[in-house]
């Protein structure tokens, strides 16, 4: 049974004392009447600890990075360190307006500039952007600029853009949000892309196309550099979807691969929280050509002064209110200058070992690989599909089972490609151990689902909750505890 | 310095079980010539000593001001419970909660928090959160014509009294798909004027956005609006100060479609413009066209109750290009702090704040207007912030102010150019009577010369 | 093995059109796209009187896992929809080809319902 609401834990007139004004600070106002509140808000009426109990009460049926692994694939959920939130919390960070003046603000700004030049060199481009609040606000100041870009040579009709199969579901969503058609092309049966169809979509008409490198397969398109000079020799531009550099930090550069924007999720590769579900931050990065369009604003430096570059005539303009997610790229920023030039690869190197080697072991212990014949990157997809046919236990299932085993689930049914897949990235910071250990709770509900499939099809067992009717809630949809709006 | 728990010998066992010589050959499947022999050049690693020393050093050199600006972002008492909580493992580090039995108590949290927004916006549902109040003003505007499509315009009048900034990212993000943002300019009051448009020949609007309060501190006449969206057949979009809310008529009960604002008040540091959060909600009847998560209550397969994500069909993770939005993350931790902050003020603190606030810039208002040279832009009832106009260019007079450890306002003469030189200033509960009177005789220097900043002086040498 | 009506046409979208004897259509999806989309949620109908020509999106029928677009099977106008889905999407599942029928539109040209796909060629289509 899951605690009561903070709402039903509420008695008429309590209160947290010491946190609101006093009343005499707060004198009643003189404004129109029909202006004001008849009643005050019907927000729950507790004491400071009823709040503080009940709320990491709530923080204990979690499960997080800290307390659990999280083998989720395409989610880069690596450790979050400690000293990067205690530092973006300083109070001069913290205190800051946004509308205060540059000269009061030199240190903030100097730490978001390195932020700025750190990922040009560690992505190969020319210029970056720290302005978009989330991957897919990159996603769309990156197709926004394709947009611009050629409009500006006076090419006004590429309208589409190409989206391999295998892609996230932003990239369509955002070619849509920026009034593009989305022409999808198949992969083929080894991961890659295939040429023939590539060249089918490729004309007059491709504004750009949109990739994932290694893909959402968990594998290296191999032929990158074939795929960028079709796209560019038809007039069309390339955008990387960053969701994947952690298999190539300090290795391959999106630039080299000829990619002319791109973004970088920062709360995976860069460490920065998932915070439940936000806030992330999708800082996106050009090759020269688009420079001039990238979105406002962008920190200058000039004779040592740092400063807000608030307007550029060409830009696609503004994405936040103000600079965007400021607190968690002061998060990333730390974290990139721990990890230092050296540690790049030492990322990438562990995240790919720690997933090759976990493929190999799932692979001996009886589960199918997508892709056997491919090297993985730093994650990789089973099929559960055989599974599935002789038992009757799902994807779905099985990673239920797993939230029992103190797993959070990897990603399931994601790419959509591949029936009853999970898709498993166990990052660089897991160490071999964690893995050996996830490698035997899988075992373990294998063999459990060959012997006693009932049993992994009703998981989970152990978790506060056993699995919520998802069809009464989108039918008949409880979005907000009703006796608290009631007047 | 990455964060790597691996052993040498460890190391070597994974190659020797995968049967490669070297890390390098699991890269084997990379052409050669794309894989760089250096690695880029960004500084050497750090240990956590370093990067705090370096990190604290550039904490160091900035220098919060005594805060008078607004503007969409506030300095508010932030409850050392909020984010000592928010700060959990639990919280901090946990993913978006789509396996519901591993996150029951974020999503608990989200439902709790979706009850809260709804009730103090009187609307019947909100979502899990936007990015910010820029892109949930977007958002709402792009969901209105969605929610409108028998008005067939693609067209929404947005009133100039709302949020500049909210306004250029609403253009930045509807332009693509064809919609078109018409000006509704400001009157002599301050208030936003539907008249010109009437004239107006396009093809009507989906939607008619307004704010309240809005940038400038005043109030819309919400009832005026309500009646001029029925004749349009546009739905009303309202944005919103939650602080406000806490003495304010909800905008649900004058007839708002949907509601959007700025989270940031509630328990969010100003941390130099974010993260902060996007609020939304709206009637229920346009639920399905609404953006972004949402947590729902419903039972598990033992009848208990339970939390979970609901209504993800509209998302993009499913719908892919006809989804309602390619939004994916919502501001979970902010959500977060702001449920916590909410629990700790309840209504009736909410309400002293937003009437501290008041009475703070009431008595700031008339200490600065006291001063020559100094006159608000026009006589209308204002919340927490408000309009100047000095008698000479803003810029210089914000520097001065600086130099004396005083962020003065924000200077708003270059977005609303028909009000000449103009300051929005603004006082939170946060101000006390000697700090309004330090702002006031500063100013009162400078507006008689006494004073010029360091940059002047600079200039003038 | 799903039912396939043989009175019934079908379209390559997975949508069932039954010809009434007024020259109106009715138009739902088939037994097979049910299964394919599990319990459905919801279903986002068009307005009565609103007019489609041959592939347009009309209508949205969505599942906890996904959401499909419908597709108008011919041109014409709405004339009625079913309002029973609002409350009970779950009629498409009980009832894919009765009780659960989407929308009725009166079409622009008759013969356009010849063209569409037999029980037997849409037998066929599920088959390959």
């Amino acid at each position: 049974m899951p605690p009561r609401l903070i709402f039903e834990k509420a008695s008429p007139g309590r209160r947290a004392h010491a946190q609101a004004p006093a009343p005499e600070a707060a004198p009643p106002v003189d404004l129109p009447a029909e202006l004001i509140r008849e009643q005050d808000a019907r927000l729950p009426e507790v004491s400071e600890l009823d709040v503080v109990r009940h709320y990491t009460r709530l923080s204990q049926l979690n499960f997080s990075i800290d307390t659990n692994s999280y083998p989720l694939g395409s989610c880069t959920m690596k450790y979050n360190p400690r000293a990067c939130h205690r530092l973006a919390s300083l109070p001069g960070f913290l205190d800051m307006h946004p509308a205060a003046p540059d000269s009061a603000a030199q240190g903030l700004l100097e730490c978001l500039y390195e932020l700025q030049e750190m990922l040009a060199q560690v992505t190969g481009m020319e210029a970056v952007s720290l302005a978009p609040m989330a991957g897919a606000q990159g996603e769309f100041a990156g197709v926004a600029m394709f947009n611009a870009y050629h409009r500006a040579n006076e090419d006004y009709e590429r309208d589409e853009i190409i989206v391999p199969d295998a892609a996230h579901g932003t990239n369509p969503a955002t070619a849509a949000m920026c009034g593009l058609k989305v022409r999808e092309i198949a992969t083929g049966r080894d991961g890659d892309i295939e040429l023939e169809a590539l060249d089918a979509a490729l004309g007059p008409r491709t504004a750009g196309i949109m990739l994932t490198n290694p893909s959402t397969l968990g594998v290296f398109e191999r032929r990158i550099l074939e795929i960028s000079s079709r796209v560019h020799a038809a007039g069309g531009l390339l955008y990387y979807d960053g969701a994947n550099l952690n298999a190539l930090l300090g290795r391959v550069l999106p630039g080299d691969m000829g990619f002319d924007a791109m973004h970088l999720n920062l709360h995976k590769t860069f460490s920065t929280p998932h915070g439940g579900g936000g806030p992330g931050a999708g800082a996106v990065g050009v090759a020269a050509s688009l420079k001039p369009f990238l979105p406002v604003p962008i920190v200058e430096k000039i004779d040592g002064a740092y400063r807000w570059k608030t307007e550029a005539p060409r830009s696609i303009g503004r994405l936040a209110a103000n600079g965007g997610n400021i607190g968690v790229l002061l998060r990333a920023w730390a974290y990139l200058r721990m990890l230092g030039r050296e540690g790049l690869r030492r990322v990438s190197d562990h995240a790919v070992l720690n997933a090759n080697y976990l493929a190999f072991r799932l692979a001996e212990a009886g589960f199918d690989l997508a892709y056997p014949s491919r090297r993985a990157g730093h994650e990789f997809v089973i099929s559960l599909k055989r599974l599935r046919d002789e038992t009757g236990v799902s994807a779905a299932d099985f990673a239920k089972a797993m939230l029992d085993e103190g797993f959070h689930a990897p990603t399931v049914y994601f790419p959509l490609l591949v029936p009853e897949c999970l898709l498993i990235e166990p990052t660089e910071t897991e160490s071999p151990e964690a893995l050996d250990t996830l490698i035997d709770a899988m075992a373990r509900i294998r063999d459990q689902a060959l012997s006693d499939p009932q049993a992994v099809i009703s998981a989970p067992h152990r978790m506060p909750i056993r699995r919520p009717d998802e069809v009464l809630a989108a039918r008949k949809p409880d979005l907000a505890y009703g006796p608290a709006l009631e007047s | 310095m990455p964060f790597i728990p691996h052993t040498e010998p460890q190391v070597q066992d994974m190659l020797r079980r995968l049967d490669a010589d070297s890390i390098d050959d699991l890269f084997g499947e990379i052409p050669a010539s794309l894989q760089r022999p250096a690695p880029p050049e960004i500084p050497a690693g750090l240990g956590e000593a370093g990067i705090g020393r370096i990190a604290k050093a550039r904490a160091g050199r900035n220098h919060p001001l005594l805060c008078f600006a607004g503007g969409g972002a506030y300095e508010h008492h932030i409850p050392a419970a909020v984010w000592d909580i928010a700060s959990r493992g639990e919280f901090y580090s946990n993913y978006t909660p789509y396996q519901a039995e591993a996150a029951q108590g974020s999503l608990q949290l989200t439902y709790e928090y979706q009850t809260m927004i709804a009730g103090l916006t009187g609307m019947d549902v909100a979502n899990a959160s936007l990015y910010d109040g820029a892109t949930a003003f977007a958002e709402a505007c792009l969901m209105a014509v969605r929610c409108n499509k028998q008005s067939g315009s693609r067209r929404i009048a947005v009133a100039r009294t709302v949020h500049p900034a909210w306004r250029a990212v609403a253009g930045t993000l509807l332009r693509g798909q064809g919609l078109e943002l018409v000006e509704i300019p400001l009157d002599a009051r301050g208030k936003a004027d539907f008249g010109p448009l009437d004239r107006d020949s396009g093809d009507g609007f989906a939607a008619i956005a307004v704010a309240a309060p809005n940038y400038l501190g005043g109030f819309p006449d919400v009832k005026a609006w309500r009646d001029r969206a029925d004749q349009e057949q546009a739905l009303l979009v309202v944005g919103v100060n939650p602080v406000a809310l806490g003495m304010l008529r909800p905008p649900g009960e004058w007839g708002a479609d949907i509601v959007c604002g700025e989270g940031q008040p509630l328990g969010i540091p100003m941390s130099g413009g974010g993260p902060y959060l996007g609020l939304l909600a709206c009637k229920a009847r346009y639920l399905r066209q609404m953006p972004g998560r949402v947590a729902g209550r419903t039972v598990d397969s033992a009848g208990h109750t339970a939390y979970a994500l609901t209504l993800q069909a509209r998302e993009q993770h499913i719908r892919r290009s006809r989804a309602t939005s390619n939004i994916c993350t919502n501001q979970g931790l902010m959500v977060t702090a702001a449920t916590l902050h909410m629990a700790l003020l309840g209504g009736e603190g909410l309400r002293r704040v937003a009437e501290a606030c008041h009475a703070r810039t009431v008595e700031l208002v008339d200490a600065l207007t006291a001063i020559d040279g100094v006159r608000r832009a026009w006589d209308a009832p204002f919340f927490h912030e408000a309009a100047l106009c000095l008698d000479r260019p803003v810029a210089p007079v914000l520097a001065a102010l600086a130099d004396q450890r005083i962020l003065g306002g924000v200077d708003i003469s270059a977005e609303y150019p028909e009000l000449g030189n103009a300051l929005l200033v603004c006082a939170t509960e946060m101000r006390t009577a000697s700090e309004i009177q330090a702002y006031a005789s500063a100013l009162s220097g400078i507006m008689r010369g006494h004073t010029v900043s360091s940059r002047q002086a600079r200039h003038a040498a | 093995m799903s039912e396939i009506p043989t009175e019934l046409k079908f379209t390559s979208e997975h949508e069932w059109v039954r010809v009434e004897d007024d020259g109106a259509v009715v138009v739902g999806i088939t037994d097979y796209a049910q299964e394919q989309l599990g319990d459905l949620v919801f279903v986002e109908t068009p307005e009565a009187g609103a007019s489609f020509v041959a592939g347009d999106v009309c209508a949205v029928v969505e599942s906890v896992k996904a959401a499909s677009d419908i597709y108008a099977p011919v041109a014409g106008a709405v004339v009625s929809v079913n309002e029973a889905l609002q409350d009970s999407p779950e009629l498409i599942s009980d009832d894919p080809y009765g009780a659960g029928w989407l929308f009725r539109m009166t079409p622009e040209d008759p013969a356009e319902w010849e063209d569409l796909l037999d029980s037997d060629q849409y037998g066929e289509l599920l088959e390959s």
